[in-house]
C-alpha cells in the first residue's frame, strides 16, 4: 500500500497531506510569534520608560525593507501563477526574483545590525534592544530557511516538474503559504518595533 | 535512585558506585548538594521529555495509530524520521551536559529565572537540548494530525475511530499549539544567557553580594507564564495518551463496548481547550492578585470535570462485563484507582487558599507523581503487554507479567503514598538533605527511608519485565494475528505488520467497540466485518 493523497486531495477533508501540514506548521508559528509578541506587550507595560522605535531605529531604511518583502510575496503568488499556467520558464524567472528580493532584504537587515554595533548598540544595552535583535533575529533566521527551500525549488527541487507536475505545484503553493506568512509576521513587526 | 540514597542517608557515603562519580560531584563518595540539584532538575526533564512523551506518543503513537485507523504508514515518513534524530540530537545534548563544567543543568525542570539565568554552563545546554526536543515534538504533532485525519481508511468516519485515536490526536494539538511558547522562552532565555539581555532579571538585581551588571527592566514572572503554558497541557500530554490505551484494553477485556464513547470523546476535547487556559494555578504564590487567582481556580476546577467523566466512563464500562483478567488488563485495571488518587489529590493544590500551605512541599511532588507514575506508567506498561504481540508476532510471558505487576503495583505506592504525609506537615521539595535541617520535619523523616526502601523494591520489580522483553522477542509463545479477540483495525494486520501495514486496504463497516453484539454468534466483530448483525447506535 502507497501512502494517499499526496497529490490528489481527500474527497471528505477538500485537502492532500501537505496542505494541512504546511497549515498546522502555521498554526505553531503562530503561537511562536504570540509568545514573543506577548513577551513585548508584558515588558513594555511594566517597563518605567521606553522609548520611541523611531527615535533609535532607521524608519526610511525599513519601510524600503518592507516594501522590498511584499514585492517578493507578490513574486511569490506569480510562481504559482506561471506553472498553473504550464509555464515552467516564467516560474523560474519569478521564482528568481523572489530569491534575489529575500537577500536584497537579508542584506538591509545586515547593514542595520552593523550600524546598530558601529554605534555600541548591542542586544545588552536596554531591553528594547533586546527584544528588537531577538524578534528581528528570529524572522532573519525564517527568511534565511525560506531563501533555501527556494532554492531548492529554483534548482534540484524543479526536477519533480517533469515526474509529476501536479505535486511539484503543491509544494510550490505549500512554499508560497510558509513565504507569506514569514511576509505577514514582518508587517506587525514593523509597526510595532520601528514605529509605537 | 541516587536521590533516594541521599535522602534515606543524607550526606553518608554512597556505596559501590559513588567512588565513580568524581570529586566534582561527590568527593568521597559523598554527594554534593550541587550534584543532587542536578540530579533532580535532570530527573525532571528526562522523565518527561525523554521519557514518558517519547514513549506515549512518539512511540505508542508511531506504530498503533495507523495501524488502528488502516493507513500503511504515517502521512510524512521523512519528517517523522527528522522528528526522530531531532530528538535523538537532544537527547544526546541533555546527557552530556553532565559533563560540562559546573555540571548539568540545576534550577529544577522548570528553570525558574533569575536563577537559571545566572546558574552554571548546565543550563545552556540544557536549554540548546530543549529546543531539539520541541523541534521533535513540533515535527511529530503535525505528522500525527495529518496521518489521523488524511489516511483514515475508507469507511472509517471520526465518530468510528477507536477512542486511543482521539486521544493521540488531541494530544497532538496540545503539543503543537503549547510548545512554541516555551520555544519562545527558551530562545529569551538563551538571550539573556549567551547574549547578556535581561528579559528575566529585574533591576538591581544583587548576586553574592554585589549588583549584577545588566541593563535589567526584565520580568522574572514573565518565565513562569511562558514556562506553564507549556507545561500545564504537558501534563495532559502526558496523562490522555494513557488513557487511550487503558479504554482499548478495558473495552477488550469486559468483552462490551465501552460506556459511553460519544462522551468521552467530548471530555478529552474540552478536556484539549480546557488545559491552555489552567496554566497560572502552579503561580498562586507569585503575587499576581487575587482576581487572576480566582479565574484560574475556576478554570481548574472545571477542568477536573471531564477528567472525572472519563474516569467514571471507563469504571462504569467494568459493570456487567466478562472481565477477563490478562496482564495489560490488570495494568489498566490498576491505573484507574491511581489516576483517582493523583486526580483528587489534585483538588486542594487548585484553590488558592489550601495551596498557600501545600505549595512546594512532598504533597506535591506525591500529587503529581501518582497521576505520572503509578497512572500513566502502568497504563503504558499495560500497552506493551497488549501490543507486543502485534509488534512481534509473540506474547510475553504471563508468570513474569503478574510478578512485574503485584510487584510494581505495591512498591509504587509505597514510594509515593508517604509522601502526601510529608508533604501535609509540611516538608519542602529540592532539599539535599531531605528535610533533616528542619525541625518541624523530625516526625515525617522516617517515612524517607521507607520511601528509598520502595523505590528500590520497584527498580528490582522491573528485572523480570526486562527480561521478558527481551526473551519474548525471540522465545515468545508464537500467536496469531488476532490473539485478544481484539476488534479495532490494527488486529486484521499481519503480526508483524510488514512495509505498508496491510495486505488489503481495509474498509470499515461498523464502530470501534462492536463486543457482544446481541444476534451476532462470536462475541466480538471486527471493523472490517460486513456481514454480522449492526449494533444499536451507541447511547450519551
Amino acid at each position: 500500500m502507497d501512502i494517499p493523497y499526496i497529490v490528489q486531495e481527500r474527497p471528505d477533508t477538500g485537502l492532500t497531506n501537505v496542505k494541512l501540514g504546511i497549515w498546522l506548521f502555521l498554526a505553531s508559528e503562530v503561537m511562536l510569534f504570540g509568545g514573543l509578541f506577548s513577551t513585548y506587550i508584558l515588558l513594555r507595560i511594566n517597563a518605567v520608560d521606553w522609548p520611541l522605535g523611531s527615535d533609535i531605529l532607521n524608519v526610511p531604511i525599513g519601510t524600503f525593507n518592507t516594501v522590498v518583502l511584499i514585492s517578493s510575496s507578490v513574486t511569490m503568488v506569480m510562481c504559482y501563477a506561471a506553472l498553473k499556467l504550464d509555464d515552467l520558464a516564467g516560474y523560474k524567472k519569478y521564482m528568481a526574483a523572489t530569491i534575489g528580493l529575500s537577500v536584497l532584504f537579508l542584506g538591509v537587515k545586515l547593514y542595520e545590525y552593523v550600524d546598530k554595533f558601529s554605534h555600541g548598540d548591542y542586544p545588552s544595552g536596554s531591553t528594547f534592544l533586546a527584544i528588537y535583535f531577538t524578534l528581528t533575529g528570529l524572522h532573519a533566521l525564517h527568511i534565511v530557511s525560506g531563501v533555501v527551500v527556494n532554492g531548492y525549488f529554483l534548482g534540484p527541487g524543479a526536477a519533480l516538474w517533469n515526474t509529476n507536475k501536479e505535486q511539484f505545484i503543491n509544494r510550490i503553493e505549500a512554499a508560497g503559504l510558509y513565504w507569506h506568512f514569514v511576509d505577514l509576521v514582518w508587517i506587525f513587526l514593523f509597526p510595532v518595533l520601528y514605529l509605537l | 535512585m541516587l536521590m533516594r540514597w541521599q535522602l534515606a542517608y543524607p550526606f553518608q557515603p554512597i556505596p559501590i558506585i559513588g567512588e565513580w562519580l568524581g570529586d566534582t560531584r561527590a568527593p568521597g563518595g559523598i554527594m554534593l548538594p550541587e550534584f543532587y540539584n542536578q540530579l533532580g532538575a535532570m530527573h525532571g526533564t528526562i522523565m518527561v521529555f525523554l521519557g514518558v512523551v517519547p514513549l506515549a506518543v512518539g512511540g505508542f503513537g508511531n506504530f498503533v495509530l495507523p495501524l488502528q485507523i488502516g493507513a500503511p504508514d504515517m502521512a510524512f515518513p521523512k519528517l517523522n524520521m527528522m522528528s526522530y534524530w531531532s530528538f535523538f540530537m537532544g537527547g544526546v545534548v541533555m546527557l552530556a551536559s553532565f559533563f560540562v563544567p559546573g555540571g548539568a543543568a540545576n534550577s529544577g525542570w522548570t528553570s525558574y529565572a533569575p536563577l537559571s539565568v545566572i546558574a552554571t554552563t548546565g543550563q545552556t545546554v540544557w536549554l540548546v537540548g530543549m529546543i531539539f526536543l520541541i523541534t521533535s515534538s513540533l515535527l511529530g504533532s503535525v505528522n500525527f494530525i495529518v496521518t489521523a485525519v488524511q489516511l483514515r481508511a475508507p469507511g472509517l468516519s471520526f465518530m468510528r475511530l477507536p477512542f486511543f485515536v482521539w486521544a493521540q490526536l488531541v494530544t497532538s494539538f496540545l503539543l503543537l499549539l503549547a510548545f512554541p511558547p516555551l520555544e519562545a522562552a527558551g530562545v529569551l532565555q538563551l538571550m539573556d544567557r549567551v547574549a547578556g539581555t535581561s528579559f528575566f532579571l529585574p533591576s538591581g538585581l544583587v548576586v553574592g553580594d554585589a549588583p549584577l551588571e545588566v541593563s535589567g527592566g526584565g520580568s522574572p514572572l514573565l518565565w513562569q507564564h511562558l514556562f506553564w503554558f507549556l507545561a500545564h497541557p504537558e501534563v495532559y500530554v502526558l496523562i490522555l495518551p494513557a488513557m487511550g490505551i487503558v479504554a482499548e484494553i478495558i473495552a477488550n477485556n469486559t468483552r462490551k463496548p465501552i460506556w459511553g464513547y460519544r462522551l468521552l470523546i467530548g471530555s478529552v476535547i474540552f478536556l484539549g481547550f480546557m488545559s491552555f487556559v489552567v496554566w497560572a494555578h502552579h503561580m498562586f504564590m507569585t503575587g499576581m492578585g487575587t482576581t487572576m487567582s480566582t479565574f484560574f481556580q475556576t478554570t481548574t476546577m472545571i477542568i477536573s470535570i471531564p477528567s472525572v467523566l472519563i474516569l467514571s466512563a471507563l469504571l462504569l464500562s467494568l459493570y456487567g462485563g466478562s472481565i477477563r483478567f490478562t496482564v495489560p488488563m490488570l495494568f489498566a485495571l490498576a491505573f484507574l484507582p491511581m489516576f483517582g488518587i493523583g486526580g483528587l489529590t489534585g483538588l486542594p493544590l487548585g484553590l488558592a487558599a489550601p495551596d498557600i500551605h501545600l505549595h512546594d512541599t512532598y504533597y506535591v511532588i506525591g500529587h503529581f507523581h501518582y497521576v505520572v507514575a503509578p497512572g500513566t506508567l502502568l497504563a503504558l506498561f499495560g500497552g506493551i503487554y497488549y501490543w507486543f504481540p502485534k509488534a512481534t508476532g509473540r506474547k510475553m510471558n504471563d508468570l513474569l507479567g503478574r510478578i512485574h505487576f503485584w510487584g510494581s503495583f505495591i512498591a509504587i505506592n509505597i514510594v509515593f503514598m508517604p509522601m502526601f504525609i510529608q508533604g501535609l506537615s509540611g516538608m519542602n521539595r529540592r532539599m539535599a538533605d531531605g528535610g533533616l535541617e528542619y525541625s518541624m520535619n523530625e516526625d515525617v523523616l522516617i517515612w524517607n527511608t521507607v520511601i528509598s526502601m520502595g523505590a528500590w523494591t520497584l527498580g528490582l520489580f522491573q528485572l523480570p519485565f526486562i527480561f521478558n522483553f527481551f526473551w519474548s522477542i525471540k522465545k515468545g509463545e508464537r500467536v496469531g494475528n488476532n490473539p485478544w479477540k481484539a476488534t479495532t483495525l490494527e488486529w486484521s494486520a499481519p503480526s508483524p505488520p510488514p512495509h505498508g501495514n496491510f495486505i488489503e486496504p481495509p474498509e470499515v463497516h461498523r464502530g470501534p467497540y462492536d463486543y457482544s453484539v446481541p444476534g451476532s454468534e462470536v462475541d466480538f466483530l471486527m471493523q472490517t466485518d460486513a456481514d454480522g448483525p449492526q449494533a444499536e447506535p451507541a447511547k450519551g
